[in-house]
């Protein structure tokens, strides 16, 4: 494969409620990542959007925002799912020999939507919506039933979000920093047994950006790039009772394959940051499982070790990670941007020192169904 | 550099104003195993999966997820593209990016709709702005009025040309088992007299001033497949693989109010990149046979001008002198187009794969009776958006 590199990104901070309209989101995305390469609109050849009808209440969305991501007389197209499978495809678009660099923009405001119907719709229309079945109640099915395999407790699972929250006090753009305890996160209200609102991301604004471009698309643009050295995406079977809710087989599957087009033997040694998808507590322990950073049954082993905390061997999640910050669709691509500022030396109070090698993560659908992975390097 | 690629499989269900007989997963698994069965393939070949449609019309949130079990993305890569009425193509750019990548070499493109579950049209109006624009839209009928009767007013075309382009949709459609609608009444009749019937006919009721009934594309439900495969891969799966010679779009426009409604300068700009890419002159003379995207009958006048087939207020013209029939120089839509079937996800996706059996001479009844080197295809959705993509028999050098 040609290389191809990250060489500009962009954020948004994110918050509960923020005024701007979806197009300004994307405007402020955009042009960040823009002059954080070091470029103007005229560099990109083509664009690639991110967003979802359901969640912005508009039958192709993608319309309200793509004046602001500068499409006009450009290629574009928009992916309908995590911002890592836009940051994918607008991979595939710079690899594909018609375009050199690629703008990819994605959105989300949460505080326009209603998430536990939005989420309702992921599911059968006739057998289970009907039941209130939404992201947390089904991802409450998917904790006992991690619980029950590795015989873990609601306290190990609260650790995460210990760690994360802290964590996301480094991050400027972070919606929730906070230094709180186990005991906190169990005193929190509960929401869908076993899931406590410490448990859960939060509903949040923002957006965010990043430019790709092919070795030779990346001379345009002043910032060295860093380079994406592997990726993965699978998908799961769709319907709950078809999965092994507990088992991270798809996960396997994507990082397996990023892994070997990254030349990655050992992801526990090899990586020296990570950025994965903690829509909840559990899922930081549960998708360990699934990178290979812990075996089997040992992802909540591995969070206890204290090896994944900032001061680790393998710091997961420096940013804050999603349970901080849950612009949905945004949010695996916030992944991708804090690991190319790991990358870089540029992540500020969250840096990991001499982070050479960093993986973030995406998912799409109920319960981590769709996984996509990314190995950057510099 | 980028791989060459090629359409070697393209399936299609029977497109039907109603098709209670499935689900939607349903629906898109008939659509899938057409494809695979084309491309004498199995779903074990298939390395990645690319799906689209309108979330609005189903109210499935994360179709991609969703169809999982009736796509065969179960344990494979999959995501979803969607921009509307051009979806389809979208989905086959996205198939085409995916192989052109070189990151896979067998790829699935699915694009499909059940719109007997939708409200058509409470769904697009939606597409517009909340504020400005949602409160006043009346609908992709009254948008495409407007833009007829400027088109009218501008060149002094009639109802009788606009008819015209009917006509030739629907009987084209009479060869196509897979098309929705089959108006068997007009056969053996000429086109002149089956014109004066439409514009002069009661029964043909009048939706929004110049559209009557028979100028609309009907609401289908349907699926369609297209396999993409890489060079030294494609030339294995088919003996004449379809390839992809270039493709464009360009979706300018946010705001209705924006848009140039005397030109189609989206179709124009994106229809212009192609030709640059496949060295294309004269698209008349050498590009052979048309499946484009023609949601009402206007479209097939101005909108040819806006290719390049013919100048300004030249439509109705090449229309009439029946340049764009079965046996013309130039045959536009053989599969009877989307006046004759529209399940919108699926629409413009159907039109690259007609296109690519009209490459591969697997067009049975609807093949055109001349040699295809060039087959050309277009998607048309959201604010005067226009997708366009070139097929060839010749490997692009």
């Amino acid at each position: 494969m040609e290389k191809v590199a990250i060489v500009g990104v962009g954020q948004t901070t994110y918050e509960r409620r923020k005024e701007d309209t979806f197009d300004e989101l994307v405007f402020e995305a955009a042009t960040k990542a823009l002059a954080d390469a070091g470029g103007g609109i005229g560099d990109i050849d083509n664009i690639v959007t991110v967003s979802n009808d359901f969640w912005d209440g508009r039958t192709i969305s993608s319309m309200g925002i793509q004046d602001a991501a500068g499409s006009w007389d450009k290629d574009i197209s928009t992916v309908e799912g995590d911002g890592t499978f836009g940051v994918l495809y607008g991979m595939m678009r710079a690899l594909s020999g018609s375009f050199e660099t690629t703008l990819v923009v994605s959105h989300m405001k949460g505080s326009e939507a209603v998430m536990n119907l939005i989420t309702n719709a992921i599911f059968d229309p006739i057998f289970q919506r009907s039941l209130g079945i939404d992201a947390t109640s089904s991802a409450a099915l998917q904790a006992r039933l991690y619980m029950e395999k590795i015989k873990a407790s609601q306290e190990d699972f609260a650790l995460a979000s210990v760690k994360n929250h802290k964590n996301a006090m480094n991050n400027p753009n972070a919606q929730l920093p906070m230094d709180i305890s186990v005991d906190d996160v169990m005193k929190s209200k509960m929401l869908a047994d076993p899931l406590k609102m410490l448990d859960c991301s939060p509903i949040s604004d923002g957006a965010a950006a990043v430019v790709i471009a092919t070795e030779k698309g990346a001379k345009r643009f002043k910032k060295s790039p860093v380079w994406i050295k592997g990726v993965g995406h699978v998908s799961d079977a769709y319907t709950l009772g078809y999965r092994d809710l507990a088992s991270t087989r798809a996960l396997d599957a994507a990082a397996s394959k990023a892994y070997k087009m990254a030349g990655i033997k050992d992801p526990m040694k090899d990586l020296d940051v990570v950025e994965l998808y903690d829509a909840y507590s559990y899922m930081e322990p549960l998708w360990y499982e699934g990178l290979g950073l812990a075996k089997e049954k040992k992802g909540v082993e591995l969070l206890k070790s204290g090896a994944t905390a900032m001061d680790g061997d393998l710091p997961v999640n420096p940013s804050g990670g999603v349970i901080s910050a849950h612009p949905v669709l945004v949010a695996g691509m916030t992944r991708v941007v804090e690991g190319v500022l790991q990358l870089r030396g540029e992540a500020e109070k969250r840096q990991v020192k001499g982070a050479k090698t960093a993986l973030a993560h995406g998912i799409n659908g109920a319960c981590g169904q769709s996984h996509c992975v990314f190995v950057m390097g510099v | 550099m980028g791989k060459k690629v090629a359409i070697v499989g393209f399936g299609q269900t029977y497109q039907r104003s109603s098709r209670k007989d499935v689900n939607g997963v349903e629906l898109i698994n008939e659509a899938v195993r057409a494809a695979l069965e084309d491309a004498e393939l199995t779903i074990n070949d298939i390395d990645a999966i690319v799906i689209g449609n309108m979330d609005h019309f189903e109210g499935v949130n994360y179709v991609d997820c969703w169809s999982a079990e009736g796509s065969g993305a179960v344990m494979k890569p999959i995501f979803k593209v969607t921009t509307g009425g051009t979806t389809g193509t979208t989905v086959a750019m996205c198939g085409y990016y995916h192989v052109a990548s070189g990151m896979f070499d067998r790829v699935l493109a699915i694009g499909w709709e059940k719109n007997s579950e939708s409200d058509t049209t409470g769904a697009i109006v939606t597409a517009f702005h909340p504020v400005w624009e949602r409160t006043r839209f009346g609908g992709a009928i009254a948008g495409l009025a407007v833009e007829a009767s400027k088109y009218m007013h501008n060149y002094g075309v009639t109802e009788r040309d606009g008819a015209r382009v009917a006509v030739r949709e629907r009987l084209h459609a009479l060869n196509n088992p897979y098309s929705q609608l089959h108006q068997d009444w007009m056969k053996g009749m000429e086109p002149e007299q089956i014109v004066d019937l439409l514009v002069t006919s009661e029964q043909n009721q009048m939706l929004a001033y110049p559209l009557r009934m028979s100028d609309m594309c009907p609401r289908t439900d349907g699926a369609a497949a297209v396999v993409f495969a890489s060079e030294g891969v494609a030339e294995k799966i088919a003996p004449t693989p379809a390839w992809v010679i270039s493709t464009h779009n360009r979706h300018n426009y946010v705001f209705l109010g924006d848009i140039n409604w005397d030109r189609n300068d989206t179709l124009e700009a994106a229809a212009k990149k192609v030709f640059e890419d496949a060295g294309i002159k004269e698209p008349l003379k050498e590009i052979d046979v048309c499946e484009l995207y023609l949601p009402y009958s206007y479209a097939g006048l101005k909108w040819m001008e806006s290719i390049g087939f013919c100048g300004p207020g030249e439509g109705p013209k090449l229309v009439w002198d029946g340049v764009t029939d079965m046996d013309g120089e130039l045959p536009v839509n053989p599969s009877g187009g989307v006046m004759s079937s529209n399940p919108i996800g699926a629409t413009a996706i159907l039109r690259v794969g007609e296109g690519a059996l009209q490459v591969m001479g697997k067009a049975g009844d609807r093949q055109v009776p001349k040699d295809v080197n060039y087959s050309l295809c277009t998607g048309f959705g959201g604010c005067n958006w226009a997708d366009v993509m070139l097929l060839g028999k010749k490997k692009p050098s």
